[in-house]
């Protein structure tokens, strides 16, 4: 027996009698014999022993950010996880429940769902959150196929100071469906290092554009100038999509304010570690008046015969179990584990505690940035307000200041060289609440001696 | 009624004595937990960070004022509230871990704790997706590892374990099988698509900007209408998805076949791979001529469902195929390190962030590991072994929508109990009064009434006989006392919840009420 299988042999007989046969093949005399039981490649089982010996050891030749000063971010960040939540998560209860399809035994999820998306409008001010999506990459794409369908428009414009990665993954999600997705320039970049920021996009503006999606802060760190976008925006019909990070919005004003139609947001580096990239989850809200285009499920608050609160899945005629090829998306299983997470760790840090981890990351980064702009050779590229990311221009390429930065057993930070040739020299640098100050003075030591 | 009311009513309707797991889903009404907001306290808080250890600029010279946030309006809770509120959360909550879930389609099947153990090393939790591959190569290895091994598995060479959940592989490779199409200059319309799919196929198509065709099926085998497949086959189809075994828990025998025709007029065929669990070790899809497939970890490699993910959707496809899998790809240098190829000019690109959900592929690549050659054989066999069980258990009381063999699922009807007054939705609530997540229901379409029950490999025989028993003491109770299901359940924390206001009045989020 293996493959935590608890029928014994004997079991198994008294199986295949009572179904009428003799032998297991039997049940599989519908599959074609020449290809059935294939020899299959594969070694013999390990025992549980062995597995975690083996996986354990493969672990430790990672690099892991416990163990490595790091300085990388570029969309995915470190933040401090409280205990609680790992507890809390790993209850098999919700570890091992499945989609909350029957309400009555399910209010657990259904109830977390619903404060979930509580949270969501709070951080974003918005009217409107879905359960979840996969990632934020996985909601622009998701965004810019709600904005096309509720304008009923096919161009979408997108910064390019969006994270690359949401780019690549948006530009797969208009492929389908033949949108057009055009990239507008939102920064400059001169050969002495010094960056500039563009911030008409008024020729970009007309009225065959379903949306223009900004990120803030963007890629680089910095806040995009939002105001008079969205009426920009409204007076030709189209919709601003903000990709917001929620720990930011602990101190700036949420997108909502600044008259977003849908808001996308990674979540999972609230309440996780960062796992390689995955799984993520993804924040989506949107205005209440988008609700019927919107992806993904919602929960709503509903009584019971006897008037008793409780919790289902609604307006599922969006959906594609109910509405198949016009459904509003396919997604069917998302993160909601992970949106647990993440809700858990609002609730434990509250206002106040989110504001902290907002500002001893801002307070950090502005103070290796300002200990960075000493050094010679070195210019700190921000010419807009920023937060806890920022590039720098380095005296060399950034992969060869990466390079030595590893030598010193520092994770260093991203390389901008590889999104734009331009930017060959330029690091991007982020600090966290978890950045402790001996670790930034390191850094700024091994790049003086470089 | 009263909660004294209710049990007395259930528990002379001949029901149950309370389930042995004494979960308290069980143990009748019971009043509402407040909403995470409503036990806010101004002023109260959980944690604290250490002390700023660098100097303290003013906030106001780094962000505008007209930026500032000035309200956050996040409930404020002590940690002892907030790990009492989602414990008390997660006791209202059916599980694995506790109980049977015959939910068909679902495969919910156990989930090893040695993955959960694994999942948490911190070798692998804290690496940042952006590190040099130098960096990782141990993640890198287990990403490499179990493309080749689910290539094994499924009889398809090229992998990527980027997409994410079963609709995120299927969007994957339809989206590649457009690819395919445009490389060669063909503008294809058409996806075929049987009416016993999941929602997620049409679906699926739609954002992949293919237009659905529907074929049907046959009343008495249960497979795919075989004459009206290929009547729809032409050459403006791109692909035709199947899913295998069907939603009925039918090997759909024709497949072979399928794929021929199919391949005859350039029409890729694409394997719905949500009911891979049958199939596992005992045939290998691509070996049948099928092009792409995609698996959904988080039911045949055991990655905890989560209340609704995370879970994983690689891709497995043919070779001819691999050329345009998403980028990048985790391939292994001459040297034996292991390295991303990003550079893949015929990709579809990139359908995640980063590379899929890593720490979800890692339960799945421990469980592969551990089960091994002999424990894959295994694992299709007693699936199908236990759904045949079951079957046969349910033979005297129940009749099915179609009446023969079954792979790891199969679907009962529900309409002969109509005359009773009494519908598959209420013999699904009461059933939770017997202590059971109901199987799945109304599912697939084609079958009116249908009550779908998987059992997965894992469940032992008394478990299985335990629910046939409760299940068919349901069916007796619709016979004689139907008013009893009719208005089932009775023992949960709250009874049916009007689905018509929650839609009509839609209440989505908690709103601070007004002062």
């Amino acid at each position: 027996m293996s493959g935590f299988i608890s029928t014994t042999p004997a079991e198994r007989d008294v199986m295949l009698s009572r179904i009428g046969v003799s032998t297991i093949d039997q049940l599989f005399e519908d599959l074609p014999t020449e290809h059935y039981r294939p020899d299959l490649d594969l070694p013999a089982g390990l025992s549980e022993l062995e597995t975690w010996q083996l996986l354990r050891k493969l672990s430790e030749t990672n690099l892991d950010l416990e163990r490595h000063p790091s300085f990388l971010g570029a969309g995915a960040y470190r933040h401090f996880v409280p205990a609680a939540i790992g507890h809390l998560i790993s209850r098999g209860e919700f570890l091992t429940s499945y989609t909350p399809y029957q309400p009555e035994v399910s209010q657990g999820t259904l109830q977390a769902v619903y404060e979930w998306q509580s949270i969501v409008c709070a951080l974003t001010g918005m009217d409107i959150s879905n359960a979840s999506v996969y990632d934020a990459g996985t909601g622009t794409g998701e965004a810019a196929r709600m904005a096309c369908a509720l304008t009923r428009r096919r161009r979408v414009l997108v910064l390019d100071t969006v994270n690359p990665r949401y780019r690549e993954v948006l530009a797969t999600y208009a492929s389908g469906p033949d949108i057009d997705v055009e990239t507008v320039a939102a920064f400059t970049s001169r050969p002495d290092g010094t960056l500039g920021r563009v911030t008409d996009f008024s020729t970009k503006i007309d009225d065959s554009v379903a949306c223009m999606i900004i990120q803030q802060p963007n890629f680089l760190g910095w806040m995009e100038q939002v105001e008079g976008l969205s009426d920009a925006l409204a007076s030709v019909g189209a919709i601003l999509v903000v990709i917001a990070d929620p720990v930011s919005l602990g101190v700036i004003r949420p997108p909502g304010a600044y008259g977003a139609g849908i808001v996308v947001g990674e979540g999972k580096w609230t309440g996780g570690p960062v796992d390689f990239g995955g799984p993520l989850v993804g924040m989506f809200a949107c205005r209440k008046d988008f609700v019927r285009q919107m992806p993904g499920r919602i929960v709503g608050s509903t009584i019971d015969g006897d008037g008793r609160k409780g919790y289902v899945l609604t307006l599922a005629t969006r959906e594609q179990h109910i509405r198949r090829e016009k459904a509003t998306s396919n997604i069917c299983t998302a993160e909601a584990l992970i949106a647990l997470a993440t809700t858990i760790y609002f609730c434990h840090l509250g206002p106040v505690g989110l504001r902290e981890v907002a500002e001893q990351s801002i307070q950090k980064a502005h103070y290796l940035a300002s200990r960075i702009s000493l050094l010679p050779g070195y210019t700190v590229q921000s010419t807009a307000p920023w937060l806890y990311e920022f590039p720098v221009h380095c005296p060399k390429p950034a992969a060869q200041v990466n390079e030595a930065l590893l030598g010193s057993g520092i994770i260093g930070g991203y390389d901008l060289g590889l999104e734009d040739q331009a930017l060959a020299h330029s690091l991007l640098l982020c600090c966290t609440e978890v950045t402790p100050r001996s670790d930034i003075d390191r850094l700024v030591d091994v790049l003086g001696s470089l | 009624m009263t909660t004294t009311e209710h049990v007395e009513v259930a528990v002379q309707a001949g029901s149950p004595l309370r389930p042995a797991s004494g979960h308290s889903i069980f143990a009748g009404r019971q009043e509402g937990i407040p909403v995470v907001f409503e036990k806010s306290v101004k002023g109260r808080r959980a944690g604290k960070l250490p002390a700023l250890d660098v100097p303290v600029m003013d906030l106001d010279e780094i962000i505008p004022a007209s930026e500032r946030r000035h309200e956050l309006p996040l409930p404020e809770l002590s940690e002892l509230d907030v790990v009492r509120h989602f414990t008390r959360l997660s006791k209202r909550n059916y599980s694995i871990e506790s109980e049977f879930y015959p939910l068909g389609s679902c495969t919910m099947k156990y989930n090893p704790k040695i993955d959960e153990n694994v999942a948490a090393l911190p070798g692998f939790r804290n690496l940042h997706p952006l590190q040099p591959a130098a960096t990782v190569q141990g993640a890198l290895k287990v990403i490499h590892d179990i493309q080749r091994q689910l290539a094994e598995i499924t009889g398809l060479p090229g992998v990527s374990t980027q997409p994410v959940a079963g609709a995120h592989g299927e969007l994957t490779g339809i989206l590649m099988v457009r690819a395919a199409h445009l490389k060669q200059g063909r503008m294809r319309r058409k996806v075929l698509i049987p009416d016993s799919a999941h929602g997620t196929n049409p679906a699926t198509a739609a954002m992949a900007g293919y237009e659905s065709i529907t074929i049907g099926h046959d009343r008495v085998t249960g497979e795919l209408d075989f004459e009206d497949f290929k009547s729809k086959l032409d050459d403006d189809c791109a692909a035709v998805m199947i899913t295998l075994p069907n939603t009925l828990g039918l090997f759909e025998r024709r497949i072979e076949e399928i794929c021929r025709l199919a391949h005859q007029v350039g029409c890729f065929v694409y394997c719905d791979g949500a009911n891979l669990n049958a199939l596992v070790g005992q045939i290998r899809p691509g070996d049948l001529g099928v092009d792409l497939l995609h698996v959904n970890l988080h039911k045949t490699f055991a990655v905890p469902h989560g209340g609704g993910g995370p879970g994983g959707g690689a891709i497995c496809v043919a070779a001819g195929l691999e050329p345009f899998l998403p980028a990048p790809l985790v391939v292994q240098a001459a040297d034996g390190s292991f390295a991303y190829d990003a550079h893949r000019p015929d990709s579809i690109g990139r359908v995640h962030s980063y590379q899929g959900n890593f720490n979800a592929v890692l339960r799945s690549y421990a469980y592969i590991l551990q089960l091994g050659k002999e424990g894959l054989g295994e694992l299709g066999a007693n699936a199908v072994l236990n759904a045949n069980y079951m079957r046969a258990l349910l033979a005297d009381d129940f009749t099915f929508y179609v009446d023969r063999i079954c792979m790891h699922e199969f679907v009962l009807d529900g309409r002969p109990f109509k005359e009773f007054g009494v519908r598959t939705l209420d013999i699904a609530k009461r059933l939770i009064d017997h202590g059971y997540h109901p199987p799945t229901i109304y599912f697939p379409l084609i079958a009116p009434e249908a009550i779908m029950i998987e059992p997965t490999e894992t469940e032992s025989k008394e478990t299985m006989d335990a629910f046939a028993n409760a299940l068919i003491a349901v069916a007796h109770e619709a016979r004689t006392t139907p008013s009893v299901v009719q208005n089932a359940p009775h023992m949960t924390p709250v009874g049916r919840l009007d689905e018509v206001r929650a839609a009509r009045q839609p209440d989505l989020r908690w709103l601070a009420p007004v002062s």
